[in-house]
C-alpha cells in the first residue's frame, strides 16, 4: 500500500495537467527504507513525448547522487497517461527497474485523484495496490516535504 | 587504472548487494568484462551486441558514455562510473 500526502497528489496532478498532452514524469524520494514519500522532484521528459517518457539522463544522475548523499531512495516513480488509461502498458513494466518503489500513474486527460493508481513492478509483472491519502504526516515530517 | 563503479539497485542482487566497487581497467569495456569475471551476468545486462544498451544509462564521473566514445571512453585513476537504468516508460 502507498500512504502519500495530499498535498504531493495535487502537485502530482497540477504538473500532469500543466504538461498534458505530454507525458509529464517525476520521483518522491524519502529516506531509504521507510516507505514514506517526502520530497517531490519534477524530472524532465526528454521524450516530450504524447505517449512516452524518459527521465533526462543528464537530470536523473544529479538527483540520484543527491538521494544518495542524503540517505533516500525513490519511494514513489510518477508519469501520466495522456489517454486516460491507468494501467501499466508494455514498456512501463519492461523498464521497471526499482522494485522497491511505487509506480504511480497520472491519467492527465480526467485529473481526478480518484483516478491515480499504484503499482509494484517487479521481474516484470505489475501488481496494483491501494493509496491511501492522508491529510498529514507527523510535523516534523511535513518540514521536509516539498510539494 | 582503479575505478568506483556504483551499481544500481536492480544489479545488486549480482554483486551480492555491493553498492560501490572497485575495479581495474583502462576503458569502460574493461571494467564490464572484469566485472563480469568476478561477477557473471553483470555484462549481459548492460551490453548489447557490443554496445551499451539503450536503456541503460553509464556516465564517467558527470558525462554520459554516450557522447564520449561508448564502451571505448578511456578512464584515469580515481574515475567513478556510474550505471543507472533509465527510468521510462510509455
Amino acid at each position: 500500500m502507498l500512504t502519500i500526502h495530499t498535498r504531493l497528489i495535487s502537485a502530482m496532478i497540477a504538473q500532469a495537467s500543466s504538461d498534458h498532452p505530454i507525458e509529464t514524469c517525476g520521483i518522491i524520494a524519502g529516506p531509504a527504507d521507510s516507505n514514506l514519500p517526502l520530497r517531490l522532484i519534477p524530472m524532465r521528459n526528454a521524450a516530450q513525448s504524447e505517449n512516452f517518457f524518459m527521465f533526462d539522463p543528464q537530470q536523473q544522475l544529479q538527483v540520484w547522487k543527491e538521494m544518495n548523499a542524503r540517505h533516500e531512495e525513490p519511494i514513489v516513480i510518477y508519469h501520466s497517461h495522456t489517454a486516460g488509461e491507468t494501467y501499466p502498458n508494455r514498456s512501463d513494466v519492461e523498464l521497471a527497474a526499482e522494485p522497491q518503489a511505487h509506480y504511480v500513474i497520472i491519467p492527465s486527460r480526467s485529473l481526478d485523484e480518484n483516478e491515480i493508481r499504484s503499482f509494484r513492478i517487479v521481474d516484470q509483472i505489475a501488481i496494483e495496490e491501494r493509496i491511501r491519502i492522508v491529510q498529514q504526516y507527523q510535523p516534523e515530517l511535513e518540514f521536509q516535504m516539498v510539494a | 587504472m582503479s575505478v568506483t563503479v556504483i551499481v544500481p539497485t536492480i544489479l545488486r542482487p549480482l554483486t551480492n548487494q555491493q553498492k560501490h566497487i572497485d575495479i581495474e581497467g583502462n576503458k569502460v569495456s574493461e571494467i564490464i568484462d572484469q566485472m563480469d569475471q568476478q561477477y557473471p551476468g553483470i555484462k549481459e545486462k548492460l551490453v548489447v551486441n557490443g554496445n551499451a544498451r539503450h536503456f541503460i544509462n553509464i556516465y564517467v564521473n558527470d558525462n554520459e558514455i554516450r557522447f564520449q566514445d561508448g564502451l571505448a571512453t578511456r578512464l584515469r585513476d580515481g574515475d567513478v562510473l556510474t550505471i543507472l537504468p533509465a527510468v521510462a516508460g510509455g
